[in-house]
């Protein structure tokens, strides 16, 4: 017998039941434990979030009061602000770093590893019932690449020349040399950063592909998936196809900076838009890594708070494979105007154009989820509902950037920035507040105090239009993005007034967050308790007790109908649990094997 | 504060057709926005929870599915098509004729390089002119972008022309301009510390006041 | 072959068709695709865009000793699959001698690159020169100069990259040696061997493709 059989053997022996504690460092620390790991992944992208907040701030003051001494800016170093005797006033090296950092760290550091690091974590074996992922201690493996990714991010502010400022595109050769920028080190910092980070999603996303192909619940065919594990699972296909592309280019551009080689310096022939070309392949796949999984939550919130199946299951299912497949092809809509053949440009319009149809499609379906339904509308719902209403916006918008003579006019403005935000902070983020709203019972076996959630609800959801709606308006006055000082520009001093608008939306927008910040921490300690399930959902998360113990499920779960059966005839509730043997058959016992202590893998 | 959705005004002959598409665009995705909008409220209006109502069990329609896939579809693969005609226009079909000249974006300023009297570039009574570009009304100016250090983006918001300037690469732009007067340049694309400053100046001139400026210009600058 | 073995004493899922392992090494090598295809991408590009800065074939690199160099990747493809072999018959002996033998050529073949790189730079060929002129073998003294670094840049990424491939496998293999020494694999339990196998069987199809296309086109 071999070392690891007897190691089973002796598991099995062991059995559940006998669930010893973990030592504090095993269980908090070096977890490997899918919930816990999610946890993890939680509070330090909340971190970043609120980093990334408190860039975008100092960002909105500069634009806001163009060259006027920034509140607080003497307790930065003199590289960033330039001391006067009224106060210290931002140099632009030091806007251009916030620009490109709070892109960055939104994007990769917030949002991505919220939706994914999180939510997949999270989700993806309690809902196909598995005790935990395929490979546990891969799974912790990549939350401790992403840590020292995050710091070595955040250390390029500290040192000389500041953090990298060429945009989150670092669109070479800008990026390539400090000559140009002003900026050594905290670039390739950044290059670094981004390359880890990577392999950290990597990674994850190999343990997400595997778990959801291998161990699914016996019952759980493909089509009794709930939309947040399919959305999921494509995201980690994304992932998984997507980031070495980006490390590919990232490594690329570290040598042409560091070793000195060509690639995209084009003094010795190497090629800028290479870099543009590679970094959009990626990037592309990368903005729908950032949506999906929030497609993903929504659509099980909005089902479940309707009391209603989702309308066009099928159909949901094949937009997320569509985005998917399409989301490869559509990569040159960002470089409409970078000197690239003008006649490719026709042919990525047509086919962003297409990709549009998709989202199209998801969103009438969540209308007609919601026509005829019973909506609670507790705070998990208003966030997915202003999902909902944001995403239209920004899917809209879309179309105008799509539409290439149009882009000629609006590429690089405002309207950009409006539309990212629209579907990311509009989007994306609606969609993180309505999931840890929805799941925090199950995270932390408590509920979020309901009257805070819908005051910060109602706060955010009218000062994020106040700040972002209006940017459609400077983007179609001319007004690019990424600029420093707009009043430079004659023609763009009249949109002063707006800015400081916006800009005083921004801190009140920023303030508001605070309100969901109290609550989740108070809540996590002095909550009220919450049942197995208290949103009367069908999935197998709600099934187990909140917070689930270590190996998630006591017994196999069988699974025998889809996720989103409410209101059905055939229950006597308005739910109808995943699990619940239909009333005529009986419960086929032999298909439940014999339950296993998981313990990690071998290799 | 301007909140409107209407373009500023533009002043070359293919911002007229531009800005036609993205009032269509504007119209289309506006109904669609007021219609998908006001249908989110009005559900969640009317079917918000109530003692005693219970959700209708439905899973969907194929036949809406279909007809929800297609119709945006088609519609937007007709916007495409629209698109394509315009973009072909300005940034395919480039005029034969025209003024010829050279802009060069370094970190921060726009050099422009004129062809001289002998209208030919590259000859020695070439001269140039420093964040300025200044044209002939009702005449193609069909410009070779270049750039000496990184990425900028050449920006003519009036003319509704932007092509980014690529180090290592020429890119061809043009326009024409329909009235004289004074346009912005500016530069849309992040180029470093002092992106925010590399603005200029487009001076459009009447056909005979461009001459007289043409031949003053490359008086004082000849060697 | 016990599937519960196989998935390290995790309950196996009903329906599980490839062990964790197995179809995790296969998700992994799909990424691995992708880099590869972005790495010989821009490779590509780069020499449609500036030939002139590419040399031809046979001018400065070695094509002998690499072709060499190839031939003794196949060898160690062709040992994985005997180790593999060994071990589903059970024979622990085998699987060791076999994995040393590819432990050994694999290393082999890192050093020839290694050697092959010092000789390279030494005739001035490296990535970073501004404009380097490469004495080659069989370049024409008085012929023109391969200039600029494209060639050098491209040529170092894509082929350091793959070395470093192999020296992680080579590393691989030698875990996968010390646990095969220590008995840990069996007739019934050799997922650690096979997936091993299946990275080491990519990394040498991904040379033959380098191979082609740097050297020999
Ligand atoms: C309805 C479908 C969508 C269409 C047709 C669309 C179209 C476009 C186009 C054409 C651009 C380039 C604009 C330009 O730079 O001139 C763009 C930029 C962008 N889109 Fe979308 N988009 C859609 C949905 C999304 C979604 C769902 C996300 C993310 C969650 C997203 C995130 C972004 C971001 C981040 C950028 C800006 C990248 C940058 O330059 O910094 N878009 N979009
Ligand atoms: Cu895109
Ligand atoms: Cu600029």
């Amino acid at each position: 017998m071999s070392t690891i059989e007897q190691e089973m053997v002796h598991a099995a022996e062991g059995g559940h039941h006998d669930h010893h504690e973990l030592p504090f460092i095993r269980k908090y620390i070096f977890s490997t434990d899918h919930k816990m790991i999610a946890k993890q992944f939680m509070f330090v992208s909340l971190f970043f979030l609120v980093i990334g907040g408190l860039l975008a701030t100092m960002m909105r003051w500069q634009l806001g009061y163009p060259g006027e001494p920034m509140p607080g800016g003497m307790l930065l170093p003199d590289a960033m602000m330039a001391p006067t005797p009224n106060g210290a006033i931002m140099l632009p090296e030091f806007y251009n770093s916030l620009v490109t950092m709070h892109g960055t760290i939104m994007i990769f550091f917030a949002i991505m590893p919220l939706l994914v690091g999180l939510f997949g974590n999270l989700l993806i074996p309690l809902q196909i019932g598995a005790e935990d992922m395929a490979f546990p201690r891969l799974n912790m493996i990549s939350f401790w690449l992403a840590v020292p990714a995050g710091i070595l991010m955040l250390s390029s502010f500290a040192v000389e020349g500041g953090a990298a400022g060429a945009g989150w595109t670092s669109y070479a050769p800008l990026s390539v040399s400090g000559e140009w920028t002003g900026v050594y080190l905290g670039q390739q910092l950044w290059l670094a950063s981004l390359t880890i980070l990577g392999f950290s999603s990597l990674v994850g996303a190999v343990n997400y592909i595997t778990t959801v192909i291998n161990m699914r619940a016996p019952g759980m065919t493909w089509f009794r998936m709930p939309l947040a594990t399919w959305a999921l699972f494509v995201t980690a296909i994304l992932i998984l196809l997507a980031i070495p592309i980006l490390a590919g280019a990232l490594i690329m551009l570290l040598f042409d900076q560091t070793i000195g080689t060509g690639f995209f310096r084009p003094e010795v022939g190497g090629e800028p838009l290479l870099w543009q070309h590679l970094f959009w392949f990626f990037g592309h796949p990368e903005v729908y890594i950032l949506i999906l999984p929030a497609m993903g939550i929504v659509s099980e919130v909005i089902s479940n708070r309707a009391r209603k199946p989702i309308f066009g299951y099928h159909s949901m299912v094949l937009a997320i494979i569509g985005i998917g497949f399409l989301g490869w092809i559509v990569w040159g809509h960002h470089m409409f105007m970078s000197g690239m053949n003008p006649l490719l440009g026709t042919s990525f319009m047509i086919s962003t154009m297409a990709i549009a149809v998709p989202s199209a499609i998801k969103t009438f379906n969540w209308l007609a989820t919601i026509w005829k339904g019973d909506l609670h509308l507790d705070s998990p719902m208003l966030y997915a509902l202003a999902f909902v209403s944001m995403f239209i916006i920004g899917g809209l918008s879309g179309i105008f950037m799509a539409s290439t003579p149009v882009d000629i006019y609006i590429h690089d403005t405002y309207f950009i920035v409006a539309h990212i935000h629209y579907v990311l902070f509009g989007g994306s983020l609606f969609a993180i507040f309505a999931g840890i709203t929805f799941w925090f019972p199950k995270m932390f076996g408590r509920m979020m105090n309901e009257t805070l959630n819908k005051v910060h609800f109602g706060l955010t959801i009218v000062l994020y239009n106040l700040v972002f709606w209006p940017m459609h308006n400077l983007g179609l006055q001319g007004m690019m993005r990424r600029i420093y000082d707009f009043t430079q520009y004659e023609y763009l001093a009249p949109l002063q007034p707006m800015n400081q608008f916006i800009s005083i939306s921004v801190f009140l927008l920023v303030a508001a967050q605070s309100v969901y910040a109290f609550n989740f921490f108070w809540s996590i300690f002095r909550g009220e308790k919450a049942s197995n399930n208290p949103w009367d959902s069908n999935t197998l998360e709600w099934t187990v007790p909140s917070p689930p113990p270590h190996g998630n499920f006591p017994e196999m779960p069988v699974v025998y109908r889809g996720p989103y059966e409410y209101s059905s005839p055939e229950s006597d509730t308005d739910f109808y649990p995943q699990t619940k043997p239909p009333p005529s058959k009986p419960p086929v016992q032999e298909l439940i094997p014999e339950p296993v202590t998981p313990t990690p893998e071998g290799f | 504060m301007n909140w409107s959705w209407i373009l500023p005004p533009s002043f070359s002959t293919v911002s007229g057709d531009i800005d036609g598409i993205y009032y269509v665009i504007l119209w289309i995705t506006g109904i669609t926005f007021f219609i998908t909008e006001a249908l989110l409220f009005y559900f969640i209006f009317k079917y918000r929870h109530k003692e005693g109502r219970k959700a209708t069990y439905d899973h969907g329609s194929t036949k809406m599915e279909i007809a929800w896939t297609m119709v945006p579809l088609v519609i937007v693969l007709w916007i495409g098509v629209v698109s394509k005609g315009v973009w072909d226009t300005v940034k395919v079909d480039v005029p034969a004729a025209g003024l010829e000249v050279i802009v060069t974006g370094k970190q921060f300023e726009w050099n422009v390089t004129y062809p001289g009297p002998d209208g030919a570039l590259g000859t020695s009574d070439d001269f140039e002119t420093l964040n300025e570009l200044h044209a002939p009304e009702d005449q193609p100016i069909v410009i070779t972008l270049r750039s000496e250090d990184v990425i900028h983006s050449f920006f003519l918001p009036e003319m509704r022309i932007k092509q980014d300037a690529v180090p290592g690469q020429d890119i061809t732009v043009w326009f024409e301009a329909i009235q004289p007067g004074d346009y912005t340049i500016g530069c849309a694309e992040l180029c470093g510390i002092g992106h925010t400053t590399m603005g200029g100046t487009l001076t459009i001139y009447t056909a005979a006041d461009f001459q007289a400026w043409s031949s003053s210009q490359a008086q004082q600058q000849q060697p | 072959m016990t599937t519960q073995a196989m998935t390290a004493g995790r309950a196996p899922m009903p329906g599980m068709k490839v062990y964790n392992l197995k179809l995790g090494m296969w998700i992994f090598l799909l990424s691995e695709v992708m880099f590869f295809t972005g790495l010989i991408g821009s490779y590509i590009i780069l020499r449609f865009a500036h030939p002139e800065q590419f040399a031809a074939p046979g001018q400065v690199l070695n094509i002998n000793l690499t072709a060499f160099n190839t031939f003794l990747l196949i060898c160690s493809s062709v040992t994985m699959v005997k180790a593999y072999a060994a071990i589903q018959q059970g024979d622990q002996q085998g699987l060791k001698n076999w994995l040393l033998a590819t432990i050994v050529i694999g290393a082999s073949f890192v050093g020839v690159q290694v050697y092959e790189y010092i000789a390279l730079a030494g005739e001035g060929f490296v990535p970073i020169a501004d404009a380097y002129h490469a004495v080659g073998r069989h370049m024409p003294h008085d012929g023109p100069a391969i200039g600029g670094q494209l060639y050098g840049s491209t040529f170092y990424t894509m082929t350091g990259f793959h070395g470093t491939h192999v020296s992680i496998g080579v590393l691989c293999l030698c875990f996968t040696y010390w646990r095969a020494a220590k008995g840990a694999y069996t007739a019934d339990n050799l997922g650690g061997v096979e997936i091993m196998g299946l990275y080491w069987h990519f990394v040498d199809l991904v040379w033959i493709i380098l191979f082609t296309i740097v050297y020999l086109v």
